[in-house]
């Protein structure tokens, strides 16, 4: 399967995907910010910088059917060790106290050993996004689970589903059994075991045009599921709504559900979970340096609302951090339901 | 008026009962939510139940409400199919024991 990009798909350019967000279908609803209007948190205003979300790169092993970034082997756009270095300039600058490293797959990255050991050389706390089939696709990356542990990074891994089915579904056939035994690594240099302090975070996302359960409850589920069979452990269970961006609104429209799910999206929207929406206290940086509230904005080209700081070469933590997010009706998609957010559901 | 009994935009608009008697649709919706809730069973498991017994009164409203609800818990089509199964089984099962019945009053009036 290739990347929307390779395949000159109309949707690859986020143009056309902000025209069918913004398109006639929805004129039924109040757009996202006449609704927050509505419930009175208008402007939607950053509260600070916790997160230094960075995108490394959109190349990745696999080709999931929903992702937004349209990542695949085919993506060339990789983050350059000088642009690396501006994100180190800014971190030792700031008291920013989290970097969350995400892709693609960010390991792919040529200089991503490098720069997580400079990160850590910081004294922030490093989560990185890890799909877990990276481990096994060649020789080099079988000591990653040795690697995250010695510089104790928090590993946070899609695993749509506890069964094979609606896993390789989703991700690729033999997806399933290769993050089974990915994770099993993990668990084997401890982590998700009680008392190492090493996190391992699973992600649920919806195989399908349909909102994610409860949270809670799916956690229970994967817990004793994932332990009965195969005898793993982890931490916590995130469940993220998918965004419809890129491939997933390519799913959407083609399979007949886009106007649905907005529908749902909208229906659902739950003013309790916009104080804690993940762009008011993230700034994400693009592979390429420039900054964004999120990483569907970065996807939809849609820059940082403060003009004088767009790119890590001119970041002033000052202006960020009170900065008007810039909204699109993809938003719904952080407010429906249990809300949603890199780190799972933000109204429980 | 539609010229079906049916239609499907009516399911979002269950809500609207209370139109004409809120009290009591105030009541039964309260009573809804408490029995969908987690209990003794999850509601994964009541969303289950749900969907059969949706088959087994064959009604369109809850048999879409329930198909999607009972996948988005995370049910597979197999499992779903056999919880239709055990509808159909009860149904059946219901027509056939009343044969009992039919057994009984034929040996009664016969010679």
């Amino acid at each position: 399967m290739k990347s929307l990009k390779v395949l000159q798909h109309h949707l690859a350019d986020s143009r056309n995907q902000l025209a069918v967000l913004e398109g006639e279908g929805l004129r039924k609803h109040p757009s996202f910010a006449e609704q927050l209007a509505i419930v009175g948190a208008l402007p939607l205003r950053a509260k600070g910088i916790d997160i230094f979300q960075v995108n490394v790169g959109k190349m990745c092993n696999q080709v999931c059917k929903h992702c937004h970034v349209d990542a695949g082997p085919d993506r060339k756009e990789i983050m350059t060790r000088e642009t690396m270095q501006l994100c180190l300039n800014v971190l030792a600058g700031c008291s920013i106290s989290t970097v969350d490293l995400t892709g693609g797959a960010p390991e792919l990255n040529p200089d991503f050993r490098w720069f997580v050991t400079e990160i850590k050389k910081l004294n922030k706390h490093i989560i990185v996004r890890c799909n877990l089939t990276i481990i096994l696709a060649n020789k080099r990356f079988k000591n990653l689970p040795e690697f995250f542990r010695e510089h104790d990074i928090e590993v946070v891994s899609s695993l749509p589903s506890f069964t094979q089915d609606r896993t390789d579904r989703q991700r690729g056939d033999g997806v399933f059994q290769d993050s089974i035994t990915a994770l099993q690594m993990l668990n084997a240099v401890g982590y998700g075991e009680p008392d190492t302090g090493l996190l391992l975070n699973l992600v649920y996302n919806p195989a399908g045009a349909f909102l994610p359960p409860s949270q809670q409850a799916l956690e229970k589920e994967y817990k004793e599921e994932l332990f009965k069979n195969f005898g793993i452990r982890f931490n916590n269970l995130f469940a993220i709504t998918n965004m419809p961006i890129s491939r997933y609104l390519d799913y959407l429209l083609m399979t007949g559900n886009y106007e649905k799910y907005m529908d749902k999206l909208i229906m659902s929207f739950n003013p309790a979970a916009v104080n804690d929406l993940m762009c008011r206290n993230t700034i994400s940086v693009g592979w390429d340096g420039f900054l964004y509230d999120c990483d569907f904005n970065q996807m939809l080209d849609l820059p940082v609302s403060a003009l004088e700081s767009r790119h890590l070469k001119d970041f002033d933590l000052g202006e960020l951090n009170k900065r008007d997010i810039v909204l699109n009706e993809h938003c719904y998609g952080c407010t429906a339901g249990a809300g949603s957010s890199c780190g799972g559901a933000v109204a429980v | 008026m539609s010229n079906s009994y049916y239609n499907s935009d009516d399911l979002a608009k269950f809500g609207n009962i209370a139109e004409f008697h809120k009290g009591l649709a105030d009541k039964f919706f309260s009573y809804y939510g408490d029995v969908f809730a987690e209990g003794t069973l999850t509601a994964k498991e009541k969303s289950l139940v749900a969907l059969a017994v949706a088959h087994a009164v064959q009604c369109p409203y809850c048999i879409d409400a329930y198909s999607s609800d009972a996948f988005e818990k995370g049910y597979s089509e197999t499992q779903m199919m056999e919880a239709v199964h055990v509808a159909a089984a009860i149904k059946g099962g219901a027509v056939l024991v009343h044969g009992v019945q039919m057994m009984n009053k034929v040996k009664d009036i016969g010679m």
